[in-house]
């Protein structure tokens, strides 16, 4: 299992599991090493399919989330599928009032968003 | 409490700072939600000003003030950049900017505290949300 700085990344069949290990993911002291990361990670496959697990994330600005709506652009111009899970209400509040709720995918457990990307949600 | 700082245009010293305030926010006993919505407000309010406001810039500063209590948090934050309007900022919720990747601190700030104001210039932007003494009348 790579472990990685700001991500435990697993892969399971062609899905790539991502765990977002920081707490907060605030500014760029975070956001910019957690993008490259994610990056990479999506660069590497032909067709992404990933799950991006936020079971350890406390607090998100607004940058954290256009670093998500870039990577979402980019997996959708690959062809991929991408899903959030694990969501805290406090910060699914915060994709509510953004109404960014609409624009990603997510799902309630990790189990859930396997079974959500696999069938191509 | 009450206290005012003069610090750099630096995201390390902002967040060091921040946290301060928050330890005086939950030492009030405002509630994990309220203090979220704070922490949010304010890492968003300072984010700004040393990005969009002083541009990063080293050789300009950051005022801030706050007065935390139990009937209300209040933060000024101000820098010296040029100031900008709010109302021209535009709406990130409506169809055509959803996918946009900016523009959503303002509305954050809207969203989560009681009152957000700004300055004529617009650069000094003052963040209050109600504390829990007040939430209770």
């Amino acid at each position: 299992m790579p472990e990685q700085n700001h991500l435990i990344v697993q892969k399971m069949q062609d899905i790539t599991l991502i765990e977002l290990m920081d707490k907060k993911i605030l500014d760029e002291s975070c956001i910019g090493p957690l993008t490259d990361e994610l990056t990479k990670l999506v660069e590497q496959d032909k067709f992404p399919r990933m799950v991006l697990d936020f079971v350890n994330v406390a607090h998100m600005s607004s940058s954290a989330l256009s670093m998500l709506i870039s990577l979402h652009k980019r997996v959708r111009e690959k062809k991929g599928g991408l899903r959030l899970c694990n969501i805290t209400p406090t910060i699914f509040e915060v994709f509510k009032i953004t109404r960014l709720s609409e624009v990603f995918g997510i799902s309630h457990s990790r189990e859930d968003a396997i079974k959500d990307v696999l069938k191509g949600r | 409490m009450y206290q005012q700082w003069t610090i750099p245009t630096d995201l390390k010293t902002g967040r060091e700072l921040a946290e301060d305030i928050l330890h005086h926010v939950r030492v009030q006993g405002y509630d994990q939600d309220v203090c979220f919505a704070i922490r949010l407000a304010l890492e968003e309010a300072i984010v700004n000003a040393i990005k969009h406001g002083n541009g990063c810039d080293p050789l300009k500063k950051i005022s801030i003030s706050a007065y935390v209590g139990t009937d209300k948090t209040d933060i000024t934050i101000a820098d010296e950049g040029a100031g900008f309007n709010p109302q021209n900022v535009p709406d990130p919720t409506a169809d055509e900017n959803l996918e946009k990747p900016g523009g959503r601190g303002l509305m954050l700030m809207r969203a989560y505290m009681d009152q957000v104001l700004f300055n004529a210039r617009g650069n000094e932007i003052r963040i209050i949300k109600n504390g829990p003494v007040q939430a209770q009348q």
